[in-house]
């Protein structure tokens, strides 16, 4: 197995990842951490293939998108936790409306049993 | 490839894998972060392998520094107040519900990987890519290094569109803030003499990296991305340690410098269609200069918008205060 190959396996694997993070996950802070790792999955797919395609040095349209990639996703991470933020200040709440919380969760549960 | 860099690589990756599969399921949030700072620094390592140095000094920067710092003081600031009680809303077959939607993600989500990979295993081996044509064209560039190349001349409209992108992220966490100013009012950090001391020496040394770093990009890795982001760094550090300096500038200095390579772009651009070249079609003989001067409002501009981002995440004192005050009225 050629090297790229070994990363670009690995990406797709982080990308379906923190797919389900975001899907799993309540907690707002977790849905964006597992967005961020989906994102580096993606990087990761094309520094891969830049590699595949290397001549003298690997291709650098690749490594020039990643780059303005990374900065792209901290700053929607940055609005996103200024969104969580808010959402927190307002309601008291760190997850979704209607998506109960760990805590809440465990609590129905007792009251179900008990 | 020999054995050894075959293990290493696998290694790597498997290690990358395990580690955001840990920071992704980990029940502790702050346990969370801390995966996932290591799940930067080991991407970091990725792209070292995948001959990336670029992008290495920008995941390192960002991916294991900024984006930690800012997950670590998002997790401080919710982690402050109670989460109050949802009323009436949360039930049971809710609850059961949710366990039964997270199988069918999961399963739902194995099957996508099992077709991804099979795509990335079926990719043709040889697709050519752009590395001859950029090789071809570093002459006319005016830098020696394909990425600086790439990012300030080839594709310029991209980074120019990025820095649009981060200036825009900048105004949202101002209007999610409701303030316009930056002043925090805070005074997190308990003022020691190691501290003080620590922050007077690496501040200076900051800036030193971050302007070497740029002068580096003409020829090799490095350039304005890195540049800023240490720079902005700088200006966490700064902030974590009691001397927020954007707040004490004018607002129409940090904002005028966070708009900064935004227009330095427009300006070049603006210019070159003037003088009847594509937008940022720079003149024969002087891409270096132009460059020189784009990448130095960038950098600034990156710093300072970095800088400007993370403070702006803190809440004025006046709403602070309401803050310590609502929950309480919440739970009556």
């Amino acid at each position: 197995m050629e090297q790229h190959l070994i990363y670009a396996s690995a990406s797709m694997v982080l990308f379906c990842l923190g797919l389900y993070g975001v899907i799993a996950q309540r907690n707002l802070l977790r849905k964006i951490m597992a967005l961020n790792i989906t994102g580096s999955g993606v990087f990761l797919l094309f520094v891969s293939i830049a590699q595949r395609d290397a001549v003298d040095f690997a291709d650098p349209v690749p490594h020039a998108m990643v780059l303005t990639g990374i900065v792209i996703a901290l700053s929607s991470t940055a609005f996103a936790l200024a969104l969580a933020r808010s959402i927190h200040r307002e309601t008291g709440r760190q997850t979704l409306r209607g998506e109960p919380s760990r805590e809440e969760e465990a609590d129905s549960q007792r009251e179900q049993s008990g | 490839m020999s054995a050894m860099e075959w293990a290493l690589d696998g290694v790597l990756a498997a290690a990358i894998t395990v580690v955001a599969w840990r920071a992704l399921t980990v029940r502790e949030h702050f346990q969370a972060i801390v995966l996932f700072i290591t799940f930067g620094l080991l991407m970091a390592l990725a792209w070292v392998r995948l001959s990336a140095p670029d992008v290495a000094l920008a995941e390192a920067a960002i991916g294991a520094g900024l984006t930690g710092v800012l997950l670590l003081d998002a997790l401080h600031y919710m982690g402050l107040f109670p989460v109050r009680k949802q009323t009436g809303e949360t039930q049971v077959e809710k609850g059961l519900s949710a366990r039964w939607a997270r199988l069918l993600a999961f399963l739902a989500l194995g099957g996508l990987g099992v077709v991804l990979l099979g795509v990335v295993f079926n990719l043709p081996r040889e697709a050519g890519g752009l590395a001859g044509q950029a090789q071809g064209a570093m002459e006319k560039s005016g830098v020696e290094h394909p990425v600086t190349a790439v990012l300030l001349n080839f594709r310029a409209y991209d980074t120019w569109l990025e820095l649009g992108v981060l200036l825009l992220a900048l105004i949202g966490v101002l209007c999610a803030r409701g303030e316009t100013t930056l002043a925090s009012g805070h005074n997190l950090s308990p003022k020691g003499q190691v501290l003080d001391w620590l922050v007077r020496w690496l501040t200076p040394v900051l800036v030193i990296v971050a302007g070497y770093l740029l002068w580096l990009g003409k020829t090799t890795s490095g350039g304005a991305f890195q540049a800023g982001v240490v720079l902005g760094a700088a200006g966490v550090l700064l902030w974590l340690s009691g001397e927020p300096v954007l707040e004490r500038l004018p607002g129409v200095l940090w904002r005028g410098l966070a708009a900064l390579g935004f227009a330095a772009f427009l300006a070049v651009g603006l210019a070159s269609v003037m003088a009847g070249r594509y937008f940022l079609e720079y003149p024969e003989g002087w891409a270096g200069a132009l460059i020189l001067w784009i990448e130095c409002a960038a950098a600034v501009s990156i710093g300072c918008t970095l800088a400007a981002l993370f403070s702006a995440m803190h809440p004025p004192r006046q709403s602070q205060l309401s803050l310590e005050k609502q929950p309480k009225e919440g739970t009556e």
